[in-house]
């Protein structure tokens, strides 16, 4: 396989505002991308393109995939449409990653996006719970904030895991998400503010809900060639892992059994758990997807050899509960982690330091490559450029990790059914 | 008439609508089955595997299932009280959204609790199925109340 750079990113600013048509939010995060490329790119050297969106319920139009690709001016370029609910954005990175790794494409242009404005909330959240069987969960359930709660309420039980560690999950991406321009909620919430906000679904109050956006995101992934053409300083990234796992459609046929080793890990140190893995506490998808990633990047202590990670917190729970899949802490540390900082801007290893999905939105199509934007801006040290807006008083700078290496972006689908992660490098 | 919600941009109102004739398919029995007041599930013949909600196929082996019928006692497993839920739900808040586990069943089941006030269910409380009179042929046929 050719080695895969990512030179460049571009996205919208997320609002739940109904203002312009998918197609044209597209192009603005595409222009956005060519234009940080000071004119070295041009339109007819993007060889293929991968167009990655999630509902046809939000969007109203079937083959929207077609109708972009037209607006872009990318016709008769071969392009493919990726889904795969909420880990749509990050399927679309690997789509392009195997287009470029493959020789198929020497310059793949990964776009998505999502409009989810044209319902009601309410409605909204209806056409996500489709996303679940049909038959059996949606039914019963019929919102995945419920389905959430309920794994959050099991981790409690088997971990100890508080409310109060999610709460602060929540405080810390919005807090990160201030010195956000991109993000859609500029808020800044107290441990106390989000424990008493009007409840969800126990034990989750609304501010530890991402909420429904408007939003377009677009990555250019590349052979190494192009990449040193269009970056000739270096400053580019390189895709050093992806990995993919999936599980079960519904949450309540998930197996108990052995967790699954990371590289270089002895299941041994898993023993405590005795067999209680994944159930509906744990994201086998997560550990899966994680393990390929880290053996083909040589990661073989992702606490110290990560230096941030931008993962898919639809829920402050989700977010906890994914460090334990990713290896950052051990399975019912997650918790304990948080209050010893390991997560937070200057701790152990930033998660979110974008704000994440709670604070940025999470247009769905477009989220998984938000993430692999905010991923390459850190790795090119340009935060601070991309993020302030000296306006509104917003310094990005404040959100840049220092010297960061190598970042980890995390995409995640249904109750955990898909799920990815990419891995980001500077090249060396 | 077209409802107009804004001039620039100009925003319209579209209104879709559609009914489907749904197939429950290879698992129709399961339904049938909570008309006759049975949760009815399925066991791989080849690894033993157990299903509630059914499936003829296997998850774990790929192997063929026999039906037979699951307790309708057993405790829950998770749960959470739902004060927001999505469009054709909000009538029914607040609700119970739990997980039931069953005895020699390998799942655990998704279901409502009711019966309770919604603050005095805890994991591990014993349940016990209780069924419709008047079938609706969805998963709501069959709820649990504690014992």
């Amino acid at each position: 396989m050719r080695k895969v750079c990512v030179v460049s990113g571009g996205i919208t600013k997320f609002a739940k505002a109904n203002l312009l048509t998918q197609e044209a939010m597209v192009k603005d995060a595409v222009d956005y991308a060519l234009t940080d490329l000071d004119g070295r790119l041009d339109y007819k050297d993007i060889q293929s393109t991968i167009c990655t969106y999630f509902s046809d319920h939000f969007n109203s139009q079937l083959l929207f995939d077609s109708l972009t690709q037209d607006y872009l001016a990318m016709c008769p370029r071969p392009s493919m449409r990726i889904e795969g609910g909420g880990a749509t954005g990050g399927l679309g990175i690997r789509a392009g990653y195997m287009d470029v790794a493959s020789g198929l494409s020497d310059l793949c242009l990964v776009y998505g996006f999502e409009k989810m404005s044209e319902v009601s909330t309410a409605k909204g959240n209806e056409f996500i719970a489709l996303a679940s069987d049909t038959d059996f969960d949606y039914p019963v359930g019929g919102f995945y904030s419920g389905y959430y709660a309920t794994m959050a309420m099991r981790h409690m039980h088997e971990f100890g895991t508080t409310a109060e560690q999610f709460a602060l999950i929540a405080v810390k991406n919005y807090d990160n998400a201030f010195h956000n321009r991109w993000a859609q909620k500029h808020e800044r919430w107290t441990l106390e503010g989000v424990l008493k906000a009007p409840m969800i679904a126990t034990p989750l109050t609304r501010p530890m809900v991402c909420v429904m956006s408007d939003g377009a995101a677009c990555l250019i992934l590349c052979t190494e060639e192009w990449a040193k053409k269009l970056r000739p300083k270096g400053d580019y990234a390189v895709i050093t892992g992806v990995g993919c796992g999936t599980d079960t459609m519904r949450l309540g046929d998930r197996p108990h059994g052995d967790v699954i080793p990371l590289p270089g890990e002895d299941p041994a140190k898993y023993s405590y758990l005795k067999g209680r893995w994944p159930g509906l506490h744990c994201f086998r998808a997560a550990r899966e997807a994680a393990r390929q990633a880290y053996q083909m990047a040589g990661i073989r202590d992702p606490l110290h050899e990560i230096d941030f990670a931008e993962v898919h917190d639809a829920y402050a729970s989700s977010e906890l509960q994914t460090y334990e899949d990713l290896g950052f802490c051990l399975y019912g540390e997650g918790g304990r982690w948080v209050e010893r900082g390991g997560p937070y801007l200057g701790g152990e290893l930033p998660v979110n330091p974008s704000g994440g999905l709670i604070a940025c939105g999470h247009p769905v199509g477009a989220t998984g490559i938000m993430q692999g934007v905010f991923t390459l801006w850190q790795l090119q040290e340009a935060i601070a450029r991309h993020c302030s807006d000296p306006a509104q008083g917003i310094d990005g700078s404040r959100i840049q990790v220092p010297g960061a290496r190598r970042g980890l972006c995390h995409s995640h689908a249904g109750t955990g059914t898909y799920i990815t992660v990419n891995i980001f490098e500077r090249p060396q | 008439m077209t409802h107009v919600y804004g001039f620039r941009p100009l925003q319209v109102g579209r209104h879709y609508e559609i009914d489907y004739v749904h197939s429950y398919g290879e698992v129709s029995d399961f339904f049938l089955g909570l008309k006759d007041h049975k949760l009815m599930a399925t066991r791989c013949e080849r690894c033993g595997a157990t299903w509630l909600p059914p499936r003829r196929d296997c998850g774990r082996c790929g192997g063929k299932t026999v039906w037979f019928e699951a307790p309708q006692e057993g405790r829950v497993h998770t749960f959470s009280v739902l004060h927001f839920a999505a469009e054709a739900f909000l009538a029914d808040l607040p609700f119970v959204l739990a997980y039931v586990e069953l005895p020699g069943i390998d799942t655990v089941f998704l279901t409502r609790i009711k019966g309770c006030k919604p603050e005095e269910v805890y994991i591990g409380m014993p349940v016990r199925a209780r069924f419709r009179r008047l079938v609706d042929w969805t998963p709501n046929d069959v709820w649990f109340e504690p014992v």
